[in-house]
């Protein structure tokens, strides 16, 4: 019989597999991007595990105002890449200091 | 073990499979592909858990949106990826070590936590019976009644995020030949003819 737990161990992976991901590619940006999409995944399944276990509805629309902010995050965060994309040629995040001042 | 048993199995090995390969893949289309497929996973286990309207909303915002926002970004955007790729076993140690910690702490959570005592009377939405009423109705029902100012917040987010890669993306290129269609529509046809008259053998 698969449990909360299950569901909870699943998301934990997911999660740390989200954060290996940002730690291995530090230059690439769009890997980011999607290693944050996967850590929101992780916290949206513990939201529908929780939810679906305590029989509590509430979980189910956190996770949607959940989906709606991460669907603008992607869309914002692909813009400033295209921007920054235009304007230096490289997506290399190790440089973006350069633009300050 | 039931058929929802192994479906479950099936649904996490492919997620944490894809998953790890989204983040390791050569190639960012194919990291992108494995994050479909990873969300494909996700939808089941949301079937799985009763949750099948954020499971069609998951196959339609993410796969069908944000993915293929992704692939157009990576498609479009002619980078050097190889370069990028090759700092990839410098960071490794690191990564290994950042995901061990944050693994372990979580491990540590997860070993003490247990559902509080009185937790089922804390619940404001109980599900109601699925025979009587769908997920979609009773999310829809809960949403559009308690929840419906963040409902429309969560609407202005997207307005503003719409507007927000608009603004960030758009850039008028001068070098460019443009359609102007208001100066088309108040054109007026008799000042762009001049009516000649060519006497024969005259020429203008």
């Amino acid at each position: 019989m698969v449990g909360l737990e299950h569901y909870l161990t699943v998301a934990t992976a997911l999660f740390v597999i989200g954060i290996f991901g940002l730690f291995l590619n530090r230059k690439n940006v769009i890997i980011i991007l999607m290693s944050i999409e996967l850590m929101l995944l992780a916290v949206n399944i513990n939201f529908v595990a929780f939810s679906s276990y305590l029989g509590d509805l509430v979980g189910q629309v956190f996770t949607m105002f959940v989906l709606t902010v991460a669907a603008a995050e992607a869309a914002i965060g692909l813009a400033i890449l295209v921007c920054f994309f235009r304007s230096r040629g490289t997506i290399d995040v190790e440089d973006v200091n350069v633009m300050k001042g | 073990m039931t058929v929802v048993d192994f479906a479950f199995y099936v649904f996490s090995i492919v997620l944490v499979v894809a998953g790890t390969f989204t983040v390791v893949a050569r190639h960012p289309v194919h990291s992108v592909l494995w994050l479909i497929l990873a969300f494909l996973s996700a939808a089941g286990l949301f079937v799985l858990l009763g949750a099948e309207f954020l499971a069609m909303i998951l196959i339609i915002v993410y796969v069908g949106a944000v993915a293929v926002l992704f692939l157009f970004v990576v498609m479009m955007l002619d980078v050097d990826f190889a370069a990028l790729r090759g700092q990839m076993a410098k960071h490794l140690p690191l990564a290994l070590l950042m995901g061990v910690v944050v693994l372990m702490q979580l491990g540590l959570a997860f070993g003490v936590w247990q559902s509080a005592e009185g937790a089922a009377d804390l619940r404001t939405a109980i599900i109601p019976d699925v025979a009587e009423v769908t997920n979609t109705d009773a999310l829809g029902l809960l949403i559009y009644e308690e929840y419906i100012l963040l409902f429309q917040l969560a609407g202005l987010i997207l307005l503003v995020a719409m507007i927000g890669a608009i603004v960030l993306t758009m850039r008028h290129r001068t070098d460019i030949k443009r359609q102007d269609t208001l100066a088309q529509m108040y054109r007026d046809p008799a000042k762009a003819l001049e009516m000649k008259d060519v006497k024969p053998g005259q020429g203008l």
